[in-house]
């Protein structure tokens, strides 16, 4: 795919801005022993709560809070570095998608706790959700980042 | 301009390649100088705190024989106690079996829970021996709830019966008020161990009659108040001991209802009939009246049986507050309130606010010598309302809400936390300090959504991250001091305290003035003249409605 300047870098900033976003998150929760997403997912408003129930059960607790610590890292560590970002965008709408889920900003169902903001149907996270498909069907790996190192590499020796 | 000069243009690319990295960099940094600023920000608060939330370890040796359970008492009460040591009714279990399978989402997964709960539950060796109830339909349900090929569950048909039998070595006892001392006495003086359910007693003079067997018996009497198992009260002590609030000058405390069963007004069974109810027997030491359905399934609402508030609610409020603060009797007690949410000719009240007064109460202060001295115990409740109030314990320092989980928040004037406080070390709007046993975890400092995870009741409480029954407890320890003479955490002492100040409260309401405590003789001082029982067990249906 060919970009102007203006649509790679624009692009490329969009990618490193959710990556760190997401590494962020989860340096902050790898580095803090006492979080879990437990109380999160246990008082989800949404109308999958019993699937938020059962994730935060005893059994899945911890495997479910590993999951997405890591997760978080990798997907942010993907879209900094410009590495599989194409995968990397899918895991990440699946994660926001999941956030969203558990607390969608529908009218018809209670909200728990306070918001930053007004939200109907769509929020940031809905939002985010989006740009990372955006980055998925316009990918930059091959123009900024390690990707595109070790394809020129490849292409070099041939 | 590409091609011209390769060399720059190879450095470009890999500076291309590699510009994340940097980013990766930084977000790893900022992360961490972001945590330790945390840490050290929650290590110095909680060190200043030094707040224990470590669980007592107690001996636990279940094991040689079975003790033989009697229950006496099996309506509302007696098998949710029976399911707390490991016996659930057939009917519970079909209920929950079908709600699981047929029920909504929400019903799936309550009834779930409660059942792998009740699967999870530890056994503590112990075998329900013989039930008796006044009703037949409720004594036949744990008969043939209870009964299996190797053990079997008797049915006595009058209390005296059960205590006088050798296949009992204790008693749970889950009956109106009214008959929960003349039993209790009865069973200890039989030296049958004891769980006795609140309040502990319907008068003020069998309360001394129990203490008095009590102390004189070798048998192991409990009171029920099974929220002194739960953990978050267990870490309150502490914080108390500590002095963590300051100088405590008030504490308040509620019931907010708004359901007719909330209001006693329980489920009649239509099998309900003198040939099934052995009439006589329930009535006990209550006016002699013709058999009445409304006062054999709703005794709560009339004196003769019940003690309405005071006596079913404020005493949980009491003694949760007792447990915690250690507070003892109060000086003296004014109550107030009526009937003003379920005028259905009952007796006792529906709204009340009780004030206990305690200018003695000194736990230690950061201020002055001298300045502060005493509390004040506040409990208001209302029937018709179910707006959660919580209970704050409200110190010169800091104000504690207390539940299932606690939260302290320092007081914007507070001395001890000054300087923390002028230092952006905490702030008043979020906890300094937020204890969710849930969690498993400590948080120093709590976000403001955190706040928003309210209590959900106190029937649950979590050991090591897991949900527990907190009755389950409770019995447990009794059942651990029947075994291995450990300490009971309410025994006779804590329930005194807990009916002393429950029949004051009621004796305040009755005759509309303070009820005074005298210390040096251990009386509720009366009027002359003035018999105190009477006044707290006469009918006063026709004055209220």
């Amino acid at each position: 795919m060919k970009y102007s300047k203006g649509q790679l870098y624009t692009l490329v900033f969009l990618r490193i801005f959710i990556g760190w976003h997401l590494l962020y998150e989860g340096f902050i929760k790898l580095l803090n022993p006492a979080w879990s997403a437990k109380a999160y997912l246990e008082n989800a408003t949404s109308f999958l709560n019993s699937l938020y129930a059962f994730l935060a059960s005893d059994y899945l607790i911890e495997i479910v809070d590993t999951l997405n610590v890591f997760g978080l890292v990798a997907i942010g560590l993907s879209l900094i570095l410009g590495l599989y970002s194409r995968i990397a965008t899918v895991a990440g709408a699946l994660l926001l998608g999941l956030y969203y889920l558990a607390y969608p900003p529908f009218p018809w169902l209670d909200i728990a706790g306070p918001r930053e903001g007004n939200y109907l149907f769509i929020n940031k996270n809905l939002i985010e959700v989006v740009a990372l498909l955006v980055l998925h069907y316009f990918p930059t790996d091959n123009k900024f980042g390690i990707q595109m190192l070790i394809k020129k590499s490849i292409n070099g020796r041939r | 301009m590409e091609g011209d000069n390769p060399k720059r243009n190879k450095r470009r690319e890999i500076l291309k390649g590699l510009a994340g990295i940097p980013v990766v960099g930084g977000a790893f940094w900022s992360a961490v100088s972001q945590s330790n600023k945390n840490q050290s920000l929650k290590k110095s608060i909680l060190d200043e705190l030094n707040i224990d939330e470590s669980t007592p370890n107690y001996v636990n040796d279940l094991g040689g024989d079975l003790v033989k359970i009697g229950i006496i008492g099996f309506g509302i009460r007696g098998p949710q106690l029976c399911r707390a040591i490991g016996y659930a009714t057939n009917s519970w279990m079909k209920n929950l079996e079908e709600r699981s399978k047929n029920g909504t989402t929400a019903q799936k997964n309550s009834a779930r829970q409660q059942l792998k709960a009740f699967y999870e539950q530890e056994n503590l060796n112990v075998k329900i021996a013989g039930v008796c109830d006044v009703f037949d339909i409720r004594a036949d349900e744990a008969v043939r709830s209870f009964s299996s090929d190797k053990v079997k569950c008797k049915r006595y048909r009058h209390y005296q019966d059960m205590l006088a039998s050798s296949d009992i070595d204790a008693v749970i006892i889950a009956t109106p008020d009214h008959w929960h001392a003349p039993m209790a006495i009865d069973a200890l003086q039989a030296g049958k161990h004891v769980y006795l359910e609140k309040p502990m007693t319907h008068n003020i003079t069998e309360t001394y009659e129990l203490r008095n067997t009590v102390r004189k018996s070798k048998a192991v009497f409990a009171v029920g108040h099974q929220h002194r198992q739960t953990q978050s009260f267990i870490t309150a002590q502490d914080i108390i001991k500590k002095n963590v609030l300051g100088h405590i000058s008030l504490i308040e405390s509620n019931t907010n209802r708004n359901s007719d069963n909330g209001a006693w007004q329980y489920y009649i069974n239509p099998k309900a009939n003198p040939s099934t109810i052995d009439w006589g027997q329930f009535l006990g030491s209550a006016p002699k009246i013709p058999f009445n359905k409304e006062h054999f399934f709703r005794w709560r609402k009339w004196w003769a049986y019940g003690s309405g508030l005071s006596g079913d609610l404020m005493t949980h409020d009491f003694d949760r507050i007792n447990c915690v603060m250690n507070m003892g009797l109060p000086s003296a007690v004014v109550s107030s309130g009526g009937i003003y949410t379920h005028r259905d000719g009952r007796e006792v009240p529906d709204v009340v606010q009780v004030t206990m007064d305690y200018p003695h109460y000194f736990q230690g202060t950061s201020q002055e010598k001298g300045k502060v001295k005493g509390m004040s115990f506040l409990y208001s409740a209302t029937l018709g309302n179910q707006y959660n109030r919580g209970t704050v314990l409200m110190g010169h320092d800091a104000t504690m809400e207390l539940g299932n989980s606690l939260k302290i928040y320092a007081d914007p004037k507070s001395t001890r936390y000054k300087d923390m406080l002028e230092n952006d070390m905490i702030s008043t709007e979020v906890p300094m300090y937020s204890y969710n046993p849930k969690s498993g975890g400590v948080d120093g400092i709590t976000s403001a959504t955190a706040k928003y995870f309210a209590d959900k009741g106190l029937l649950w409480t979590y050991r090591d991250g897991k949900r527990i029954d907190s009755t389950h407890l409770h019995l447990k320890e009794w059942l651990n001091a029947i075994k291995n003479k450990s300490k009971v955490s309410c025994g006779i002492d804590e329930g005194f305290e807990e009916a002393i100040s429950a029949h004051m409260a009621g004796l305040s309401y009755k005759i509309g003035r303070k009820i005074e405590w005298d210390p040096t003789n251990e009386k509720i001082i009366a009027l002359p003249g003035e018999d105190l029982d009477a006044i707290l067990l006469k009918s006063e249906v026709n004055d209220k409605t």
